[in-house]
């Protein structure tokens, strides 16, 4: 029995999924077939859901499409094949920090180069969770984790700005809080034709909050909700405003730019073989 | 009673969310940590609750005014 | 038919086209390089698809998509390029993913020679990737034949659903020969479905070869393809029965076809009372040090490997029966030969010819290894 229209995105069987108690990455997987359901151009057959390794990339699994569960890192490359070899079909990514911007980086920005007409979906919680509580090039400067005891040294990366710098055509950000900023986040990536990427950022309660003290996932949300900005209102804050946790949601890049595949018809139309 | 509530308890994790963000304190955790109604007088039904569930748990409709009667 | 020169590289460019190869993702090194740019050519002239991606892993990704989104697909590397694409190799067994994967030998470990001869990726063209896993390896001798086995390497990783490695080396890779190729050659389709969701259909349920009809995606099937152990429905099961199934039935798919896949090239062995087993471009001087050794009255036989893997065990042990010695010439430290020395099982002495130098075998150094063994065995 399902009680909303978007449930039918869901494999029911699957469900409750193994996500631990108060992680976002259920609220975000809510958000993204909320989002495919408003566009009409995706339907469950002719949208495929690429998904890498860790906690993030599970989501595929209960999502009642064509779903791939790859190799770690790899959720890009595959997703660009499944594009390519069938330019009908809607590919969506999910990946995780570790995920995307560390085992699968090189991939990552090389997807943003290309502009492949892909809606990349990272689930942003600032830690490895699967493999329990290790660093990832997303961790913020001085948080914990099992692999940093002391604090993180390692900068993190902004993946909103490099995904922009490497070529991608619609760049934003939003969280598990902002439940209906989210919604219309993915939505309009989904519209872009070409790399498409969104940040969702996630509390992890059990692997990264509860080692930085940063209380309840309740706690951990509320937390995103007192510094999220929104990108206008950023815009407009002096830097000396810009301190402690605050960053910014919204979107912060769009471009027009032809998709690889519309480039890639060209190539086959100057050798003679659209037409096949 | 201005809502409706449904509860799928087999996915409630007891994560506490629906708990915290609702304004007017209509829910509560039950012993073994399940989500249950405790006040649904004050439920003002603006579905923060349903919003922000990472589990699918708990469903909240409006009901309208002359059915609420 | 018509007769053209062309190189190895071209050859398997050019037969995996043929089978109906639609799709290409590789990355350049020597001394594969010319495969990618074949397929870049000719690949958008017959409406498909040839992409330069990042790195090897990336190039295996890539193709794998492509392969589940429908079309038949083809990577081609060699060193340390395929040693990047062990990992999705892997994948592609356990999903169960048809892709054909050549290989360009070269001198090794790491950066080696680049564009030296080798034969050293054999064990690795086995046992590359992590964990127990089934896999077909195929060795052509020459550019006509580099043609035919791309052809069989496409049909044979549809038919099974499996990882076709095309073993070849820089010998064959570089070699040009006038060839003559067909206009024609016969094709596995893609497996399909063969029930629809309401009947119950199962995308790794496997059919009577034991091979899953596994859907292409955007079919309406909604299939969930993983590298995690998985059982008929696709989804991952986490227990012992479901494994042990899973990881036997791979074995088995590719086990119970051996006689049809395993092929093996045997000339002089009618009054034979020596052998020398080789493969690839190995081969052709073992040849000529056959013929130069039957001119000077040795009764020596040629065995030449065409399929590498599955491993001709049972061939090689008949062999075995009616000599007095083999010799295994290879271009490595010595690898296949303890594949030989297994099937062997002590029936007769069986001496490596070795050569790791950069250069290829000339035949004199094959029939010195003759000429010794023939001396071990008449002490």
């Amino acid at each position: 029995m399902i009680e909303r229209s978007y449930e039918k995105y869901f494999r029911q069987n699957r469900l409750p999924h193994l996500w631990c108690p108060g992680c976002g990455n259920g609220i975000v997987m809510k958000a993204i077939v909320q989002a495919i359901e408003k566009n009409h151009a995706f339907t469950q057959d002719n949208t495929v859901i690429v998904s890498g390794i860790g906690c993030s990339s599970r989501a595929s699994g209960y999502m009642d499409f064509d779903t791939l569960h790859t190799a770690h890192g790899r959720a890009i490359p595959f997703a660009t094949g499944v594009k390519l070899a069938n330019p009908a079909l809607n590919v969506v990514v999910i990946t995780g920090d570790g995920d995307c911007t560390a085992i699968g980086g090189n991939h990552f920005i090389h997807g943003c180069r290309r502009n492949v007409d892909l809606t990349v979906i990272l689930f942003n919680n600032n830690i490895y969770g699967m493999t329990g509580g290790q660093a990832s090039p997303m961790t913020p400067l001085g948080k914990k984790a099992t692999t940093a005891p002391y604090g993180s040294v390692d900068r993190p990366f902004d993946a909103c700005k490099l995904a922009e710098a490497a070529g991608a055509t619609y760049v934003a950000r939003s969280t598990a809080f902002h439940v209906q900023h989210l919604v219309k986040t993915i939505e309009d990536g989904l519209n872009n034709r070409g790399f498409s990427f969104i940040e969702a950022l996630v509390q992890c309660p059990t692997a990264y909050g509860r080692r930085n003290k940063m209380g309840d996932p309740a706690k951990m949300m509320a937390w995103m909700r007192d510094n999220a900005v929104m990108k206008t209102a950023w815009d407009k804050l002096p830097d000396d405003k810009k301190t402690g946790d605050k960053f910014p949601i919204g979107l912060f890049y769009q471009a027009q730019a032809e998709p690889y595949d519309a480039a890639y018809s060209h190539v086959q139309e100057i050798a003679g073989g659209a037409a096949q | 009673m201005k809502s409706e509530f449904t509860l799928k308890l087999e996915r409630c994790k007891g994560c506490g969310i629906c708990v915290t963000f609702c304004p007017k304190q209509v829910l509560a955790l039950d012993t073994l940590g399940k989500v249950y109604v405790a006040n649904h007088e004050n439920c003002i039904a603006c579905g923060q609750c349903e919003l922000r569930c990472p589990d699918y748990a708990i469903f909240m409709d409006k009901v309208k005014k002359e059915a609420a009667k | 038919m018509s007769a053209k020169l062309m190189q190895g590289n071209e050859a398997i460019a050019e037969g995996a086209l043929k089978a109906g190869v639609r799709f290409f993702g590789g990355y350049p090194i020597t001394p594969s390089t010319e495969i990618a740019e074949g397929m870049a050519k000719m690949l958008p002239k017959v409406g498909g698809t040839f992409i330069q991606m990042e790195d090897e892993i990336a190039s295996m990704g890539v193709v794998l998509g492509a392969s589940l989104a429908g079309k038949k697909v083809l990577t081609a590397s060699s060193g340390p390029g395929i040693s990047l694409k062990q990992e999705l190799i892997g994948y592609a067994s356990a999903a169960e993913i048809p892709v054909v994967i050549v290989n360009v030998q070269r001198v090794g470990p790491s950066t080696g020679q680049p564009t030296a001869p080798s034969q050293g990726d054999v064990m690795q063209a086995r046992w590359g990737t992590h964990g127990d896993h089934s896999i077909i390896v195929l060795s052509p001798w020459s550019v006509r034949e580099a043609f035919d086995i791309a052809v069989k390497s496409v049909n044979y990783a549809e038919r099974f659903r499996s990882p076709v490695i095309l073993l070849t080396d820089e010998i064959v890779g570089h070699l040009r020969e006038n060839v003559e190729l067909p206009d024609e050659v016969e094709i596995y389709p893609r497996r399909i479905p063969k029930k629809s969701r309401a009947e119950g259909y199962q995308p790794y349920a496997p059919d009577d070869d034991l091979v899953p009809n596994v859907a292409n995606f955007g079919e309406g099937y909604h299939i969930h393809v993983t590298g995690l152990i998985h059982d008929e429905t696709g989804f991952p099961v986490g227990s012992p029965k479901v494994t042990r199934e899973s990881i036997k039935r791979m074995h088995e798919k590719i086990a119970r076809a051996e006689d049809e896949i395993i092929e093996v090239h045997q000339e002089f062995m009618d009054d034979a009372e020596f052998a020398v087993i080789s493969f690839g471009g190995t081969s052709r001087t073992a040849y000529e040090a056959v013929l130069n050794a039957r001119k000077r009255g040795i009764k020596v036989g040629f065995v030449r490997l065409i399929t590498i893997f599955p491993f001709a065990t049972k061939i090689i042990h008949e062999v075995a029966k009616n000599l007095r010695g083999m010799i295994v010439a290879e271009l490595n430290f010595g690898q296949i030969v303890n594949e030989v020395e297994r099937a062997v099982k002590g029936q007769c002495p069986v001496k490596l010819c070795a050569k790791y130098d950069m250069t290829i075998f000339e035949p004199e150094e094959i029939e010195k290894s003759i000429d010794e063994l023939v001396a071990e065995v008449s002490k």
